[in-house]
């Protein structure tokens, strides 16, 4: 028997974003409040699940067409080349800077290059749990 | 690097070239090439014969690892080179005799003349080395090419088998030796065997002195094939002949002797080395001579007569020991039996090789060398009948021939360890010259066994495989000249006493010549009536005697039952050791991972559990702990049910779901004990392993899903409660006895200040601890794709299948 998902759907195609929205905030607060790469990546890859649920596998697999495994390793290099960068400035291996700097929109921001090596950490953990979601869903 | 160090090595440079020449010149037999070696060392090594005479020892060093004082010492007295002249004299007349054995269209000959070699520079290499290293080194080369030539024809089981064991047991006599040589060093703080020699004084009364002495035996005797560690050599006898002549004859079995003499500057002296050494030889020398008797096989007869007058070789060595301890008197009348050994060491090695060789004649032109097939082959074959009576007669002890000289000198130190008067001899010695007796007696009739049993008798030609004749002339050239040795040796044994025995008796007992003085050795063949000579004539007759009626005496050998034998022994020990350690090793190793984990806990808990005890490491203090309120006791309880819910459920899915309360609470532990950023994560990682678990639940094999409750075991609760018991008291020491200050201040001042951010753990994480960041999402990276993997590759199996 088909069940109509249709209150589900549509609920996910609002929350999905909000959800989003939030991890992408604890993602870009982590250096001053709670969150970070982790918990950032771990709450978008959340979104991704409840797409997962609400639709079924090849649904998702085409809109959102991504290799979460070359993301793992995108990830993974980010956050290697994060550290490899800090040679260019003969300082040990993944010493890490910041500065104040006046940006048109935001103000004045502080940018730090911490924030780089967590974007790996973060497209490592969405990365990681896709994969590993995605590959035991699409056995049977 | 010098010419002396060369001449060693020449075998082994040599050994490289053989394999060349045996395919380069298919044509002509590769011994021709391998025999030119030897003579010329024979020769090279005959002129240090004047060196020594004068007493001037010849030492050479090469550096070999200076900086642990093992460096390649080449010392030449005249111990080192009356063995350094039988290797390279033998070894010539092996070869020469090796080149008419061995086939060249049939045989391997590359390979045995590189294992010959090899045998032959490892040899010249013991004898000639001052460094104890070096020697032990060139001592398992021995070992190690006599097991590569016992082990010649391996296709056979038996030679496979008698190689096997020979090296077992040599290997552990010289691992046992290299112990002795190890304590050596401790004592005296060096290799060099004449330092030691030099320091005798002041170790003698070090403790580990005995235990030296009995590990340094215990590779002689090994070598040496003495009682009880004989059984490798009649079993060595698969070997080809001219191996047995040489390795088992003349040379390997010597050098245990060659220990023996080496170290009895160290060692003679002391009850303990004259007891074992002498006991044990005298022993060997009977039980050989008696074994011999009974075999049928020629090589066999010849295995265990070596074994007895390596015996004989040994008892003399330990007798002549006591010369050291009697020096007080002015005749010393001990010394004697060293001269006899080195003496008879001689004999032995011209009478043993020819024999061998005699029988390498036989085995060669009639196929066996079984004496039962054998018989009436005087008239066929009159060259070797001549060879064999003069060799088995001098083994007998007869004269004309240099065996009787050298058993006259034996029963002479025999008779007199009757007047020692050290080491409480009195009593038992009278079993020394009985034991000798006895022992001559057995040797006479199985060197009549050997001659005559072969040679005259009836003519069996129907047993023989093929049609005896004699043999062709090159091969009866080696056994001819060690033959003639055999007599010449008799009429001018002064010959060899001043210019090898001489120098060779001052290297073994050092201690009893003045500065520059040396030994006056004069043997004569006739020294008047006295009881040696009563002995002799006793053994005789009782001899012929014996081998007249040997049909009747020779049930004697069944009074001992098969399986009490010495073989049978060593092959059931082997048997066991084989089935004891599958049996220990199948107990532990079940295969199972819990009976691993009851290892491993149990472990845990005995080695922190006693070194919590013996360090007196526990203790508890309640200072500086933060006091408990109502949320926290809450939470445990809440905890503590989970967990006792996870232990006691009966279905699997209410198992997960208690562990997902656990993992839930711990989140509201982190929550409560202000860590947001472990909290999130907490939820996060909870909720998905949740999902995982039950995903695992849900794929469980139909057939094994029933739901039944742990099963209880008492062992399991009591390791349990061990670990968990044992983890709590270590936490509350820790807690209770902090040593140093926490650097978080260090995080809480300098996280804005340095890198910039306010959430201090995010901090720790990517900037201050960054390098473990890295890898952990590498961790993780590696965890997905071996999902992946594993996921995938079964897919595709099952699609192919």
């Amino acid at each position: 028997m088909k069940t109509n998902d249709l209150i589900f759907q549509t609920v996910t195609k609002t929350a999905v974003f909000i959800i989003i929205i939030y991890s992408l905030h604890l993602f870009f607060s982590g250096h001053y409040t709670p969150g970070g790469g982790f918990i950032g990546g771990l709450m978008t890859a959340s979104a991704i699940v409840l797409l997962l649920l609400a639709f079924d596998i090849k649904t998702v697999v085409n809109s959102l067409n991504i290799d979460y495994i070359k993301m793992t390793a995108t990830g993974l290099l980010i956050a290697l080349l994060t550290g490899v960068g800090s040679f260019f400035f003969d300082v040990p291996f993944l010493t890490h800077t910041f500065s104040y700097v006046d940006l048109p929109v935001l103000g004045k921001t502080s940018l730090a290059t911490a924030v780089l090596f967590d974007l790996g950490v973060y497209l490592v953990v969405i990365g990681v749990t896709m994969t590993i979601i995605q590959t035991i869903g699409e056995t049977e | 690097m010098t010419l002396l160090h060369l001449a060693i090595l020449s075998p082994f440079l040599a050994a490289i070239l053989v394999p060349f020449l045996y395919k380069l010149f298919r044509k002509v037999h590769t011994g021709w090439f391998v025999l030119v070696l030897p003579i010329l060392l024979f020769i090279y090594f005959s002129q240090f014969v004047n060196r020594t005479m004068e007493g001037q020892p010849v030492i050479s060093i090469a550096n070999w690892i200076p900086s642990l004082g093992i460096n390649f010492t080449v010392y030449i007295d005249g111990l080192g080179l009356l063995f350094a002249l039988l290797i390279t004299g033998i070894g010539a007349l092996v070869i020469l005799y090796s080149i008419y054995y061995l086939s060249k269209n049939k045989e391997q000959l590359h390979t045995f003349y590189v294992y010959l070699l090899l045998f032959m520079g490892a040899m010249l290499g013991v004898v000639l080395s001052d460094n104890i290293i070096v020697l032990y080194t060139f001592w398992e080369f021995t070992s190690l090419s006599s097991f590569l030539l016992i082990g010649y024809w391996y296709k056979r089981e038996k030679s496979r088998n008698g190689a096997q064991k020979s090296m077992l047991i040599t290997i552990f006599g010289g691992l046992l030796m290299l112990g002795g040589f190890i304590m050596l060093y401790i004592m005296t703080n060096s290799f060099s065997i004449r330092e030691i020699i030099g320091q005798v004084p002041e170790m003698s009364q070090h403790d580990l002195f005995i235990s030296a002495l009995v590990l340094i035996l215990f590779g002689a005797f090994t070598k040496s094939a003495q009682f009880p560690f004989y059984i490798w050599l009649p079993d060595a006898m698969e070997a080809p002949t001219p191996v047995s002549a040489y390795l088992h004859s003349a040379t390997m079995v010597k050098a245990g002797i060659y220990l023996v003499a080496r170290f009895s500057p160290v060692f003679s002296g002391t009850p303990e080395w004259f007891w074992i050494v002498s006991a044990f030889g005298i022993f060997t020398m009977f039980w050989g001579s008696f074994n011999a008797a009974k075999q049928t096989d020629l090589k066999g007869i010849l295995a265990f007569s070596t074994v007895s007058q390596l015996g004989m070789i040994m008892s003399m060595l330990g007798v002549g020991s006591a010369a050291i301890a009697l020096d007080s008197l002015d005749d010393n009348i001990f010394i004697v039996a060293t001269l006899a050994a080195i003496f008879h060491l001689i004999n032995h090695a011209t009478f043993k090789g020819s024999l061998f060789m005699v029988v390498g004649i036989i085995d060669h032109e009639t196929g066996t060398r079984d004496i039962r097939k054998l018989g009436g082959l005087m008239s066929l074959m009159p060259i070797t009948f001549t060879i064999s009576i003069i060799g088995a007669f001098s083994m007998a002890g007869l004269p004309p021939f240099n065996g009787f000289l050298s058993k006259e000198m034996f029963f002479t130190s025999m008779i007199r360890v009757l007047e020692m008067d050290v080491f409480n001899v009195e009593t038992i010695g009278l079993l020394f010259p009985i034991f000798a007796w006895v022992g001559s007696i057995f040797t006479f009739i199985y060197s009549m066994i050997l001659v005559f049993k072969t040679f005259t008798g009836k003519y069996q030609p129907e047993k023989l495989e093929k049609k005896p004749h004699e043999a062709p002339i090159g091969m009866l050239i080696s056994p001819m000249i060690l033959a003639s040795l055999v007599i010449i040796f008799f009429f001018f044994p002064n010959i060899l006493a001043y210019t090898i025995i001489e120098p060779a008796m001052a290297s073994i007992l050092p201690s009893l010549l003045a500065d520059g003085g040396h030994f006056h050795v004069h043997i004569s063949g006739w020294h008047g009536p006295t009881p040696e000579l009563y002995m002799t004539i006793g053994v005789v007759l009782l001899g012929v005697l014996g081998y007249l009626t040997l049909t009747k005496w020779r049930s004697v050998y069944r009074i001992v039952p098969k399986k009490l034998t010495l073989n049978k022994g060593y092959d059931r020990a082997l048997y066991c050791l084989d089935k004891s350690s599958l049996g220990i090793t199948k107990f532990y190793m079940t295969g199972f991972i819990r009976d691993y984990l009851v290892y491993i806990f149990t472990f845990f808990i005995v080695i922190l559990g006693t070194a919590l005890i013996i360090k007196q490491g526990f203790s508890f203090s309640l200072e500086g702990t933060a006091p408990v309120g109502i949320y926290e006791t809450v939470l445990a309880a809440v905890m503590i049910i989970g967990t006792i819910t996870v232990l006691f459920s009966k279905s699997r899915l209410t198992a997960i779901i208690a562990l997902g309360s656990v993992g839930y609470t711990l989140s509201l532990f982190f929550v409560l004990f202000r860590a947001p950023d472990l909290a999130l994560t907490q939820l996060c990682v909870e909720t998905v392993s949740v999902a995982l678990f039950l995903l695992c639940f849900y794929h469980l094999p139909e057939f094994k899903k029933k739901e039944k409750k742990l099963r209880f075991r008492m062992t399991n609760l009591i390791i349990s409660l061990g670990v968990g018991t044992i983890v709590t008291l270590i936490a509350l020491s820790a807690n209770s006895q902090r040593v140093t200050e926490t650097i978080a201040s260090y995080f809480i001042e300098n996280s804005y200040k340095l890198a910039g951010g306010k959430n201090m753990v995010n901090v720790i994480l990517v900037d201050f601890r960054g390098f473990d960041t890295l890898f952990e999402i590498t961790v993780l990276g590696i965890a997905s794709l071996g999902i992946y993997g594993m996921i995938r590759v079964n897919v595709k199996r099952e699609e192919e299948g």
